[in-house]
């Protein structure tokens, strides 16, 4: 067949032309790298004194411990409260159908469909406007208005393949409402829930354009680096940017690994039902 | 039961129907507030006054806004063709490696840009990556691209290629595989095919990713301060500037009115149209 030859080559190209948007998606961070390996105090490529001194005096840093606190802190904070307003939201926007749901659907993608950096002002104005002071607290707020539409809409995509018939034959088999959250919705939909908690976190850890303007006095590790990067050229802004690329490429990689082995268990223990 | 059932939607969506009252619609009103207050103050219930639009009629800062939608629309428009082969790939050709490549273009979504465009700038800069191995094996001494308009470009390109590539992949997996061979079948050219099937019922999720790369590209600001040094002056910054050195909150509330208005009225056009469920529940 003519046809099938064409389409193989076209086959090829895609994935060709793949490869090398993965290549630059990629290269910011290889530089990042590069440049973090180097004893020299400025960035000279090729480099010609490899070294990892700017790893030890970065990590030294207690200014830099404290950074990571706060990050890891907003971020666990804007996890524990981003899944439970989420899973309920996801509940709403995929499970049960209601009148007002298209409404509602869209109201929650709002925020998604918002520049960052406006949200972060309007926060700062309306914390301002409440008397609130700005510390890593306000920053939860913040980072929430953002990660909860966001996490509800990572959650609605597991629910939407959640079939309804298993929570009706719990009723139908005398369970009572909680016992069947428990027993069936719960675990069925934990891992759309476990995405939510990983997106939750990441987009927390990673985030720069609402911590800018509602942390206040507390730093987060994204807001320190740009602090830096204006200032002048310093090679631990590539040390601590490597760090963060690579702590979320890691954690990603162990939340993705987690999820396969749920659900090569719920297939398993379905199949065996 | 049904009683039960009816509540539920309702019920769910209270949480986060609430919180999203109080910390995205009441900010947005208190920026709307603060937008009618007079120059330079800090409440929001002095007497209302047109003052900061009719400043903004007069100031520069409309160039600015056209940097920010002329950079934003050419942003989308390269998107566009950089990520529809990928976007089909992921749909039709790579089968269970997919899975792979959505991981590989959302790793990047959560470092934050600044960061990832400073790797652009060790990339691009005078003795860096590119011009350092360019001048010590080929030895050829070029000028480093930083600072101009075509690598806050590249930086916008780059930094929402993800935000484009996803809902264009979901809506590239919405064509039903028998309507295409249908067509094929019928004598359609593999161009015919493309522009009267694949790409008229991909639309809802193309549309979506036009969209949300627009809106946030419009939003840039970043770019232009760490690879652009500021040769093009985006909205954001005439805002932050008003909010931040110029301590002029009400001129900077009004022009990120003028901004909301912008991007609400382009989101309400679009949303407006799809069935949000079509879009995603399908995967």
């Amino acid at each position: 067949m003519p046809g099938s030859s064409a389409q193989r080559w076209r086959h090829a190209l895609v994935v060709v032309w793949t490869c090398a948007i993965v290549i630059f998606m990629y290269l910011p961070a290889l530089c990042l790298l590069l440049a973090s390996l180097t004893s020299s105090r400025y960035f000279i490529f090729p480099i010609t004194r490899w070294g990892v001194d700017w790893w030890h005096k970065t990590f030294d840093s207690i200014e830099i411990r404290q950074l990571f606190e706060t990050s890891i802190l907003i971020a666990l904070c804007v996890t524990a409260v981003s899944v439970v307003i989420a899973f309920f939201g996801a509940l709403a926007f995929a499970r049960y159908n209601w009148r007002g749901r298209s409404i509602y659907q869209k109201i929650v993608l709002l925020p998604i469909f918002f520049p960052q950096s406006v949200l972060g002002l309007a926060l700062l104005l309306w914390f301002n406007a409440l008397g609130l002071e700005l510390s890593w607290r306000t920053g939860v707020l913040a980072h929430l208005v953002w990660i909860v539409p966001v996490a509800t809409l990572v959650i609605s995509i597991q629910v939407y393949s959640f079939d309804p018939a298993l929570e009706e034959a719990a009723f139908d088999l005398g369970a009572t409402r909680w016992q069947v959250f428990r027993e069936v919705t719960l675990p069925v939909l934990f891992p759309g829930i476990f995405s939510g908690a990983l997106f939750s976190f990441l987009l927390s850890w990673g985030n720069f354009p609402l911590s800018l303007f509602t942390t206040g006095a507390d730093n987060t590790i994204p807001k320190y680096l740009y602090a830096k990067m204006v200032a002048g050229y310093t090679p631990g802004v590539p040390v601590l940017g490597t760090v963060s690329t690579f702590g979320a490429a890691l954690l990603l990689l162990i939340g993705y690994a987690v999820i396969l082995v749920l659900r090569r268990r719920h297939s398993d223990a379905v199949t065996e039902e | 039961m049904s009683l039960r059932k009816f509540a539920a939607g309702p019920l769910c969506a209270l949480p986060i129907g609430l919180f999203l009252l109080i910390g995205f619609a009441a900010p947005l009103l208190a920026v709307i507030g603060f937008s009618f207050m007079p120059p330079r103050t800090f409440g929001l219930f002095l007497n209302p006054t047109l003052v900061n639009y009719i400043e903004i009629v007069d100031s520069t800062s409309y160039i600015s806004f056209l940097w920010s939608l002329a950079l934003a629309a050419v942003t989308v428009a390269i998107l566009a063709v950089i990520c529809y082969p990928v976007a089909y790939g992921m749909a039709r050709i790579f089968g269970k490696w997919s899975m792979l490549v959505t991981l590989l273009f959302t790793i990047p979504l959560f470092v934050s840009e600044n960061v990832r465009l400073y790797g652009w700038v060790l990339f691009f800069i005078k003795n860096g990556v590119l011009l350092g191995t360019l001048k010590s094996v080929f030895g050829i001494e070029a000028d480093s691209w930083l600072f101009t308009t075509g690598i806050i470009l590249w930086g916008m390109v780059y930094v929402y290629l993800p935000f484009m590539l996803f809902p264009m992949t979901l809506g590239v997996a919405m064509v039903p595989d028998q309507i295409r061979e249908a067509a094929l079948d019928l004598g359609a050219t593999r161009w015919q095919v493309f522009r009267e099937v694949e790409l008229p019922l991909s639309m809802p999720g193309i549309m979506i990713g036009f969209l949300l790369s627009f809106v946030l590209a419009v939003g840039a600001i970043t770019e232009a301060k760490v690879l652009g040094g500021q040769r093009v002056i985006p909205i954001i910054h005439d805002i932050e500037i008003a909010f931040t050195y110029a301590q002029n909150w009400p001129l900077g509330a009004a022009l990120a009115v003028l901004l909301m208005l912008v991007v609400g009225f382009l989101v309400l056009l679009v949303l407006r149209r799809f069935d949000l469920d079509a879009i995603l529940g399908r995967r």
